[in-house]
């Protein structure tokens, strides 16, 4: 007959006679369990940082980038090739049903001037349509209109960082800047969109009408070239057939035979991205494998720490046998006692994960999120742990002869 | 029936290569409210009696009947349980639990018999009160004189009604006038409550309280003498 009550009791007590000993072992879990918390929680917020930078790049995007050059041999590589035109761009968005928009670009790097300031940016000449590709806002302002494009009129849109550092805190709406030289009406400014999934920063740029970046700034190989399309589908879902047929479409405007290789490149952005991601979430089950690590440590302390436990108390455990105590009774005392060292070691591991895990993201600027899951499942490790590790000097407490440990001194 | 029927029983311990005969076949019969006195020189055996006795410990060989049980057959946790009933145990180093109040000490018999905790309590007072410590249940042992101590360690003897105490040398610790003190404890609850007593000791004037001394030499019996008691 087992009196588990008393049992916890006389453990407890147990604990309690040997304050700084007890907080010391529990240490261990607690680092074990905070590590696997603050781990968890700073991957799962980097994979959450991701993602939003992926929806912040524009969803369901796809790139039509041309293709790649050979000269005499020597393969020059995508993009090299000038065979995109603003009628393929028009083609897609007429032709294409998976297709919700597309923007023509052709841009490239040049120095903008306004009074005293300057400041090298990426300048693309696009049209209206690339704010609703590039799931995007107007700060102020309006955008590019059909009528800009058709005139290439000298007008422009400014990224926040480009705004910053032209205009300090000036409202540049109406203002001209020069670009080459050439002097443009600024007529709004884009929201702020932060980094890009590859650590660019989205709002250095400047928007032109894409007629304006070909005939004034950048030049064209031949008239209506444009760099990339950047494409919008309708949903997830329609992605490949969109990619499908764009390939179609411009493999029939391109002239290109069956035999024949493409003259383009179509590129599926958001599957790109989401490999990202997915290698993110591999990187947090690493670090919390890691954390884990510390865990067992911790669990191996507990072990050293009831093993030092029972010799020190051979003699109580052969007074408790003498007066009465079975295998059994021995044995849950001091599986009890490393059970509860371990799991108010996993419970203060757990405030202190989380409190961690915000710590590390208010000072680091890291996103952390604590997931209940992580919560749950390093509580229950933490009692598996106690149960594993106190087993064995449970198990060797339990079987000490009587009259040697009443002996022992 | 009789409390204790010991007989022909060896104890053989392994040291090394050499075995050490502790006990070399001792018969011996003790009734209900005896008040025995177990003397004899170091290594006599009378230790290794005492251990058997209080079902700490199994006889190599023969056979002993505790209150008709047959002890030697028992396994591990039957033999606790034994213990747990049927003995209390005194110790010379009082062997109470550190850190943890008289009256704690007292139950923890109880605790192994599953008694619900008022019982546990109204039971460990009564027997603190029966060996003189009224006032002193919530002492740790270190606040305690060392006759106090083995007060509170024959309280714990005789908390689960056991009917017999083995006490082993209960007075080498203390000095005469406390020994003097415990002595008269043990006969009061001999005479008032007829629990056996069975204690060992090599002072004379301690085995004078009891009323039969059975005197150990190279583990078997050398006497076994009935007398008139002190006081």
């Amino acid at each position: 007959m087992i009196d588990i009550p008393s049992t916890i009791r006389i453990s407890l007590r147990a604990l309690r006679v040997n304050k700084m000993r007890s907080a010391l072992t529990m240490l261990g879990i607690v680092i074990g369990v905070g590590a696997v918390i603050a781990m968890l929680a700073v991957g799962d917020g980097a994979r959450a940082q991701i993602a939003d930078q992926i929806s912040s790049m524009g969803s369901n995007l796809i790139m039509v980038i041309p293709g790649a050059t050979t000269a005499g041999g020597v393969r020059m590589g995508a993009g090299s090739q000038a065979t995109l035109s603003m009628g393929d761009a028009e083609a897609i968005a007429r032709e294409c049903p998976a297709v919700a928009f597309v923007a023509p670009t052709h841009g490239g790097v040049a120095q903008a001037v306004h009074e005293s300031r300057n400041w090298s940016t990426g300048v693309t000449g696009t049209t209206g349509d690339m704010i609703a590709v590039r799931d995007w806002q107007l700060a102020s302002g309006r955008p590019i209109t059909p009528e800009d494009v058709r005139a290439a009129a000298k007008v422009c849109l400014l990224g926040q960082t480009v705004v910053e550092n032209l205009f300090g805190g000036i409202d540049p709406l109406g203002k001209i800047i020069r670009i080459k030289n050439i002097p443009f009406t600024v007529i709004g400014t884009l929201e702020a969109k932060g980094q890009s999934p590859m650590g660019q920063d989205q709002d250095d740029t400047i928007m032109v009408p894409v007629t304006t970046a070909q005939k004034k700034l950048f030049g064209t190989a031949f008239p209506g070239m444009v760099r990339m399309i950047i494409v919008k589908g309708k949903s997830a879902e329609e992605l490949p057939d969109a990619e499908r047929q764009i390939a179609e479409l411009l493999r029939q405007r391109h002239r290109i035979g069956p035999k024949q290789e493409d003259d383009f490149t179509v590129r599926n952005l958001t599957q790109a991205m989401q490999a990202a991601e997915q290698s993110t979430k591999v990187m947090t089950m690493l670090l919390g494998a890691i954390a884990s690590v510390s865990l067992l440590v911790g669990g191996i302390g507990i072990m050293n720490i009831m093993l030092v436990s029972v010799t020190e108390r051979t003699r109580e455990i052969g007074i408790r046998m003498a007066v009465g105590a079975k295998t059994w009774d021995i044995r849950l005392q001091f599986m009890i006692e490393a059970l509860t060292l371990s799991l108010i070691g996993g419970v203060t591991g757990i405030v202190l994960g989380i409190s961690g895990s915000y710590a590390i993201s208010a000072i680091a600027g890291w996103p952390a999120n604590v997931s209940a899951l992580s919560v749950a499942l390093s509580f229950c490790f933490s009692g598996f742990v106690g149960i594993f590790f106190g087993f064995y000097p449970a198990w060797k407490a339990s079987l000490l002869d009587p009259i040697e440990a009443l002996r022992y001194e | 029936m009789p409390l204790v029927e010991v007989s022909g029983v060896t104890k053989v311990y392994r040291l090394g290569d050499i075995d050490v005969n502790a006990l070399a076949g001792v018969s011996l019969v003790i009734e209900h409210g005896e008040f025995i006195a177990i003397m004899g020189p170091s290594g006599s055996g009378k230790s290794t009696f005492m251990n058997m006795l209080g079902c700490l410990d199994r006889p190599t060989s023969g056979s002993y009947l505790l209150d008709g049980v047959d002890v030697g057959r028992l396994s591990r946790d039957e033999l606790a349980e034994i213990r747990n009933r049927k003995t209390g145990f005194v110790f010379q180093g009082f062997n109470l639990l550190p850190r943890t109040s008289a009256l704690e000490n007292v139950e923890l018999p109880m605790v192994y018999a599953g008694a619900p905790t008022a019982e546990r309590r109204g039971r460990a007072i009564g027997a603190l009160r029966k060996v003189g410590l009224e006032g002193r249940e919530n002492h740790h042992p270190n606040q305690l004189s060392g006759g106090q101590q083995q007060r509170v360690a024959v309280a714990r003897a005789i908390v689960n009604e056991a009917p017999v105490i083995f006490a082993d040398e209960p007075t080498g610790n203390l000095d005469t006038k406390t020994s003097a003190e415990i002595m008269e404890l043990f006969a009061r609850l001999n005479r008032e409550s007829g629990i056996t007593v069975i204690l060992v000791t090599h002072e004379p004037d301690i085995a004078a309280y009891a009323d039969r001394v059975i005197r150990f030499r190279d583990g078997v019996i050398a006497s076994d003498e009935r007398r008139e008691r002190v006081s």
